[in-house]
């Protein structure tokens, strides 16, 4: 009996805090939009019994999902967010492996402060963050200051309310996500396996893309998620550091919501985001068993 | 048939395949190796003995080109090494650790080393399947480092780096993580290996019996230096000093002033005691401080007092059990203990002596080693 209620704990915990407000969510998306609160219809009428049971079914329909493809700003949105998730995530990892690589690489006493470093940021609020990145971005900001200070630049560059400062700004926020798994493999690496490959007759060029790669591959798959996923959901850093044309899903979201009020497209709008996002969720997950599966 | 005996170290034509000249490795100001001379011939299983932390690896990684010597020079095949890079070197080196690539199947940790020579695939396939057949592992070709038990993956480690068919073979405690029996076995599997592929092998160890079994010289390293390097019989019979005595098997040390008569030393070492006698071609000086190394097994005991030259009483104050011998303690009255090792030829309960019997030990004149330093 203990044991059915510690194996039921986490069952629960999903149940209550994952499938049952996405069961609602799915509800809502099959409903109409109504002027009424809350801001949708059908709702389910206990007094009714039975009969409002069904009635209550008999209202749902695909209607708004069928309107998401008659409207190229839902698919636009879809792809463009892609887009960005897929370059940004590319980026962080540019940025982030070296970082990586040099932590890995670092004397052992320094290492403990350097992993402080990087999740530094995190004690300071994310919004606050951004908005700081405003700052820095921004026509006469500390970047444009900087440059035409020394001389770089005649005219301020443009960069805030563009595409490029959404990238700066995930690269920026997301890049602690790339960093701790790479560096987690990137640790374990034993060094004498380097020096094994050099002996059999590798260059240290050779030497870091069969071996330092490889081993590392599964540190680097799990950031690319981690920096992904909340990517293409992305709302807060294309609406403050992004510009109008910048179209994110997110930013859609988040005016069918609240701007427009309309509950049932929004829901819609999300449930396929979320389908989207099972897809490298399975993959990602099938990828951490095979690693538990080598590994053990 | 008479055969030739393999010993290109006493044949003045013979050109060494490694020389060591003077070389000293410092890290920081904390010297490794010591000025060290050394000549390692080709097909020759060369062994490197000393305790932990006296450099064997350190003088092992300067050959594969992992580190440099401060000063001094290394030679392989009469060219100095120091400018060639170890991807570079006619070296292969098995590591401590065997370092085997885990993302990599055991055959393709073998083939890892020649397809960076770019050979043809089916040679690098031939020789592969030639490794895996030497080392017994063909059934396991496919498996990942992993899979495999600490034996197998110690065998992978050396087909690996064999594979090249390098001069010089480097092995790093390659039995260390090995059960006894099983190190027993591979020790003559390495021996067979060698023989079969004609490599030069240097074989680093702590473990004296190893090194013993496997070499055809050893080396001992104390300290960053190298205290004597001689064949295993020449080192276990002539030591050359007090440490290298004592630290390969067992042995008796009895310090003394020496009165030299030609070959004939004698030794007086305790007040009252006759002195003892031994031959030796060393020239001492009058009452010179040296030692008597007398190993164990020459050592003989007796209820009655023998003939020979050098007798003492004592009582027995403990017995080893060692199966197929017994080592006696034997304590003299000066409270020195001499080690005597007997084969046990009858049951246990014939033995002839116990615990607190008064026994003679002796020795003859020449089976001690006398050691000045
Ligand atoms: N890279 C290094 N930096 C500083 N000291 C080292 C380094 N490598 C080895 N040593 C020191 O040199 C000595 C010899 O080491 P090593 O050759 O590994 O000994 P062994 O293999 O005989 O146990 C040790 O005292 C070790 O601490
Ligand atoms: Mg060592």
């Amino acid at each position: 009996m203990r044991r059915l209620i510690l194996i039921a704990i986490p069952y629960v915990w999903l149940l209550a805090l994952f499938l049952i407000p996405f069961v609602i969510v799915v509800k809502i998306s099959l409903s109409d939009t109504a002027l009424a609160r809350p801001p949708y219809f059908p709702q389910w009428d206990w007094s009714l019994g039975w009969a409002g049971i069904k009635d209550f079914f008999a209202e749902l329909d695909f209607e708004n999902f069928w309107f998401l493809t008659t409207d190229d700003l839902y698919w636009k949105a879809y792809l463009s967010s892609l887009r960005i998730a897929l370059i940004s995530t590319l980026m962080t990892l540019l940025v982030g492996f070296p970082i990586a690589y040099g932590m890995a690489r670092a004397p052992e006493h320094w290492r403990p402060t350097l992993m402080m470093l990087v999740i530094l940021p995190f004690w300071t609020s994310f919004l606050i963050r951004v908005y700081s990145w405003m700052g820095i971005l921004s026509q006469n900001g500390l970047l444009n200051a900087l440059l035409l200070g020394i001389g770089v630049i005649d005219e301020p560059l443009i960069i805030l309310n563009t595409d490029t400062a959404v990238y700066i700004g995930i690269v920026y926020t997301y890049l602690p996500f790339m960093i701790l798994p790479i560096y987690a493999a990137l640790e374990k690496l034993d060094g004498s396996l380097l020096e094994a490959a050099e002996d059999l007759g590798c260059s240290r060029l050779s030497a870091f893309w069969l071996v330092t790669v490889p081993l590392s591959k599964q540190g680097v798959i799990a950031g690319c998620f981690l920096v992904f996923i909340p990517a293409i959901g992305e709302f807060v850093i294309p609406s403050l550091l992004g510009g109008s044309e910048t179209l994110m899903i997110g930013k859609v979201l988040y005016e069918e919501f609240f701007s427009n009020r309309d509950w049932p497209v929004a829901s819609a709008v999300a449930v396929i985001l979320l389908l989207i996002l099972i897809i490298p969720i399975v993959l990602f997950q099938r990828n951490q068993q095979k690693q538990a599966e080598a590994e053990g | 048939m008479p055969q030739k005996i393999f010993a290109p170290w006493d044949d003045p034509q013979e050109k060494p395949l490694i020389r060591f000249q003077n070389v000293t490795k410092r890290f920081g100001d904390f010297t490794a190796i010591d000025s060290i001379d050394l000549d390692i011939y080709a097909r020759e299983f060369f062994a490197l003995l000393g305790p932990s932390g006296c450099g064997k690896t350190t003088l092992m990684r300067m050959l594969a080109g992992f580190e440099t010597p401060s000063s001094g020079t290394i030679l392989l095949a009469g060219q100095d090494i120091a400018p060639v890079a170890p991807n570079q070197r006619a070296v292969n080196m098995m590591f401590q650790s065997y370092a085997l690539f885990p993302h990599l199947s055991v055959w393709d940790n073998i083939a890892f080393g020649l397809r960076r020579e770019k050979r043809p695939k089916d040679q690098v396939a031939a020789r592969v399947e030639e490794m895996l057949k030497l080392t017994r592992l063909t059934k396991f070709a496919r498996r990942k480092p992993h899979q495999i038990s600490g034996g197998q993956r110690q065998r992978v480690a050396l087909a690996r780096s064999l594979a090249k068919a390098p001069k010089l073979l480097l092995l790093d405690e390659p039995l260390g993580a090995l059960d006894k029996k099983l190190r027993e076995e591979t020790q003559f599997e390495l021996m067979d290996i060698q023989e079969k592929t004609g490599t030069t092998f240097v074989i680093v160890t702590h473990d004296q019996e190893e090194a013993m079994t496997v070499a055809s010289r050893v080396a001992v390293m104390d300290e960053g230096k190298l205290m004597q390097i001689a064949t295993p019989d020449r080192i276990y019979e002539a030591p050359n000093s007090v440490y290298v005595a004592d630290f390969i098997g067992d042995v008796n040390i009895i310090e003394g002033k020496a009165h030299q008569v030609g070959e004939l030393v004698q030794l007086d070492w305790a007040e009252g005691q006759p002195a003892l006698a031994a031959r030796t071609d060393k020239n001492l000086g009058l009452a010179q401080t040296c030692y008597l190394a007398i190993r164990p097994e020459k050592v003989s005991i007796s209820a009655d007092r023998p003939g020979g030259a050098n007798a003492l009483q004592g009582e027995i104050i403990d017995i080893a059990y060692l199966g197929n011998l017994s080592t006696y303690h034997v304590k003299l009255p000066t409270g020195h203990v001499i080690k005597a090792q007997q084969a046990n030829t009858r049951r246990i309960s014939r033995r002839p002596f116990t615990w607190e019997d008064k026994v003679w030990v002796s020795w003859t004149e020449t089976a001690a080693v006398v050691l000045d330093q």
